[in-house]
């Protein structure tokens, strides 16, 4: 077979495929382009449907529908303040409970143990914590915290539920960790050395040298790790489901059954007869669809804005 | 002047704002090799990749002007088109990582769909790795993936996957900075080889290579053609001051 | 001075073994789930569990197959309608990084992947099954689905970045159109990543239960059909752990021993997806 021949067959081949080629180029695009499109119209859809659905209940109660105490489906009165409630007391002492642990992780992966095997080592156990779904940290709650907890409050003379808020929150704090520690890692190894070999040069010790140059430097980048967390601890649904003790009246203390938005969803929704009914059920959906994103924006906000990350 | 394959008529580029190449005019001489050369940011790869029309798929790029390939201008013609007929080998070699050698040499027909026997295959796989000299190294392991093989190998790799298609001419984008000396030696060889059945367009910031190997050479400075002779000319005497002094190493 | 110098030792010292004391405490609550779903778990796992379908309460033995093989059945749906979704976005993005529709893109990506769960069951409720009038399978899917494409389509995102340009450039100089050049040479080069993404999702949404409860529903028997009702792992456990059944309780255990062994291996996968088949540039 000469160069020749060969070059023959390649212009016929050419001008052949050249055709089809143009056309399955412009199909390819075509289709990159509409799938991405379609996942922002599927946002849009999301928004509106939860807002359109809303409707009624919007209507009916209006502003009443964050400041109502009473959530009662007989008399088709739906107050969500016992709600609200719950997520903010779950997700903040949820929150509380883990920062010591989570800042804690964050330091020992971004300072001290940078990499080797104990590093690879709680790396992995945290990424599996992290795995865990949410329904065994739920089940796991019910069948072995919640009695724990029951022993505690019988010797501080509270009425021994063992759910509550306190349970809540205790799971949702385990949940939160791996989360907020790993934004909380990620920028304190980004901390830049000289930073700290100034620190160290003018006689710090290591801990000095955290506490008073690394952390206030990796602060923003903290914050933002927390209020990612704090995100993914108000949509948290099952774990807090299962241990939170299913009431509709406004919690009394920390020991107090509760509900949060999640969880009286995950529990009334098939049950709700009437459309007043869903609907308010669905408000609660929007409005964590709205407090959930609001948070995420704020916190990438942050990580942008102070270029942490 | 011996016949030309390629026409290059008034050409500008941009990038943004940026007046990259000025009007540029050079006619490229058939089976021979061109040289391009100039100190760094003087617009000699923009030029090649205009050849190729890589240089508009850049973000902010442009052009204007005329390049014609065998009387045909290349703006005119659909940009998948040119490539096929024009091949490039570029500065870092970048064979296709998930490809076997083999299939390297042929990705050029598999990509664009052409049906070939397995014993054509096989006569250009054996062909085009003799005619870039890796043929006893890789003949038993052309299965293998090209990942194993050195700089040198996988940049004689490359060349065999561009030359594999016959193209008109050949664009090479300082083929041999990456490598060292001895595969360097070994590809500027090649490249002597190569001119017999193809034309060769080098961008090399070694003047010293452009010597030896090319037989025209052109020196761009700042975006400008100032000068396009036969090699042996400019490196002895050169027309405009400014070859002059960049061959004298004033600057560059 | 001394004494000063022998404080702040003292306190650095002091510092360092609270943050690893903490560091691994937190790790405390993975050991005691795993040790609580052996110990409770395993003494109900025997091949009669895992095949055999439920038996009404009371009657002894009786298996989870169904919710087996319903997790099995919402997985595939919801990777067959966000695999190839996830994927093209994700070429869209990796390649048109300064286009605006990709800014867009990528902020809605954002959004995506902070919905609450169950958001997203009023959703496919909403969407499907008060329109078809049923709960069903199909419904489910499309909820985890929705889960799955952010996490799809940042890996595949991010693992396409991470492709030299000079590959997508030396197979366009071959005269090669586009939609080849991804398909042959950029897709492959990061098929690691990509699939990688695809089993991480999936270890997500196979663990998922807010979105099935009033969707995918449940089913106490073996259900093929897409567009009923069906069962699934994290969903009997939520129901049997409810219950007042101490056997349900029990079945319970083992179903969560199961599901987690599940995601776990899951994740191993993806581990050893990257080490083995990662392509180095």
């Amino acid at each position: 077979m000469t160069p020749i021949s060969l070059k023959d067959k390649l212009k016929k081949d050419r001008l052949k495929k050249f055709r089809k080629d143009l056309i399955l180029e412009i199909i390819f695009k075509k289709i990159l382009s509409l799938s991405t499109i379609f996942i922002i119209i599927l946002i849009f859809s999301i928004f509106l449907t939860l807002t359109f659905n809303s409707l009624p209940s919007l209507k009916a109660f209006e502003l009443k529908f964050f400041y109502g105490k009473k959530w009662d489906p007989v008399f088709n009165e739906f107050g969500a303040l016992p709600f609200l409630i719950g997520t903010i007391l779950t997700s903040f002492l949820a929150l509380l409970i883990s920062i010591p642990f989570s800042i804690s992780v964050s330091i020992f992966l971004g300072e001290y143990f940078r990499e080797g095997r104990i590093s690879s080592l709680l790396k992995s156990l945290i990424e599996l914590l992290a795995g865990i779904p949410s329904i065994i940290y739920g089940f796991w709650g019910l069948f072995v915290l919640a009695p724990v907890v029951r022993f505690i409050q019988i010797k501080l003379g509270f009425t021994p539920y063992g759910v509550g808020i306190f349970t809540a929150s205790l799971i949702l704090s385990i949940m939160i960790i791996p989360y907020s520690s790993s934004i909380g890692r990620e920028v304190i190894e980004l901390v830049p050395s000289e930073i700290k070999e100034a620190a160290y040069s003018l006689g710090a010790t290591r801990y000095e040298a955290i506490r008073k140059v690394i952390i206030p430097y990796a602060g923003s980048g903290i914050i933002s790790g927390v209020l990612l967390s704090l995100g993914r601890a108000l949509g948290e649904t099952m774990a807090v489901t299962m241990v939170i003790g299913n009431s509709n009246f406004i919690p009394k203390n920390i020991f107090s059954p509760s509900n949060t938005m999640a969880s009286v969803i995950a529990n009334e929704f098939t049950e709700a007869t009437g459309d007043l009914y869903l609907s308010a059920l669905i408000e609660i959906g929007l409005l964590l669809f709205l407090v959930t994103t609001g948070i995420n924006f704020i916190g990438r906000y942050i990580i942008r804005k102070y270029r942490v990350i | 002047m011996e016949s030309e394959i390629l026409r290059i008529e008034n050409l500008n580029a941009y990038y943004f704002e940026n007046h990259v190449l000025k009007d540029i005019n050079l006619k490229i001489p058939k089976n021979k090799v061109t040289a391009i050369m100039g100190p760094s940011g003087c617009g000699k790869t923009t030029l090649i990749r205009c050849i190729n029309r890589l240089h508009e798929l850049s973000p902010g790029a442009r052009v204007s002007g005329k390049i014609f390939l065998q009387e045909e201008n290349i703006f005119d013609m659909e940009p998948m088109m040119v490539r096929k007929k024009i091949g490039m080998v570029f500065q870092k070699p970048n064979p296709f990582p998930t490809m076997s050698i083999y299939n390297n040499v042929l990705s050029g027909y598999h990509l664009n769909g052409i049906k070939l026997s397995k014993y054509e295959e096989e006569r250009i796989v054996e062909e085009t790795l003799k005619k870039v000299g890796l043929w006893n190294e890789v003949k038993d392991s052309l299965h293998k993936r090209g990942t194993f093989l050195s700089g040198g190998q996988q940049q004689r790799l490359c060349i065999a996957r561009a030359i594999a298609l016959y193209p008109e001419i050949l664009l090479m984008d300082e083929p041999t900075s990456a490598l060292d000396p001895i595969s360097a030696a070994k590809i500027e060889e090649l490249i002597l080889n190569l001119k017999e059945n193809y034309t060769v367009v080098i961008v090399t910031h070694n003047l010293q290579q452009a010597s030896r190997i090319s037989d025209y050479t052109a020196f761009l400075l700042l975006g400008e053609l100032i000068e396009f002779d036969k090699t042996e000319k400019i490196f002895t005497v050169p027309s405009d001051p400014r070859t002059e002094n960049y061959l004298l190493g004033k600057f560059g | 001075m001394e004494r000063q110098i022998y404080k702040r030792i003292l306190k650095d010292r002091l510092f360092k073994g609270i943050i690893i004391l903490l560091s691994f405490l937190t790790t405390l609550p993975l050991f005691l789930i795993l040790f609580h779903l052996i110990k409770n778990g395993i003494s109900s796992l025997n091949l009669e569990f895992l095949f055999n379908l439920p038996k009404p309460v009371g009657e002894k033995g009786g298996g989870i197959a169904n919710a087996i093989l319903g997790t099995f059945i919402l997985i595939l749906i919801s990777s067959f309608l966000s695999i190839p979704i996830g994927i093209s976005v994700g070429i869209y993005l990796s390649e048109n990084k300064d286009k605006k529709l990709s800014r867009i893109a990528s902020l809605v990506v954002d959004i995506l992947q902070g919905i609450p769960s169950i958001v997203l069951g009023i959703i496919a409720y909403l969407w499907i099954v008060k329109p078809m009038g049923h709960f069903s399978a199909f419904s489910g899917g499309i909820a985890l689905a929705i889960m799955m494409l952010p996490v799809i389509i940042k890996s595949t995102e991010e693992t396409l970045k991470l492709v030299p340009e000079s590959l997508k450039e030396a197979g366009l100089s071959l005269g090669a159109p586009y939609y080849k050049i991804v398909l042959f040479v950029i897709l492959p080069s990061g098929l690691s990543g990509i699939i990688t993404g695809v089993l991480l999702g999936v270890s997500r949404i196979a663990g998922e239960t807010a979105p099935l409860l009033f969707t995918a529903f449940g089913n106490p028997y073996m259900n093929l059909n897409i567009f009923k009702p069906i069962e699934s792992l994290p969903h009997l456990i939520y129901n049997y752990a409810k219950s007042p059944f101490s056997e349900w309780h029990q079945k319970a255990w083992s179903a969560s021993f199961i599901l987690i062994l599940i995601v776990f291996t899951l994740n191993i996968l993806s581990k050893l997806v990257v080490k083995r088949w990662k392509v180095r540039f």
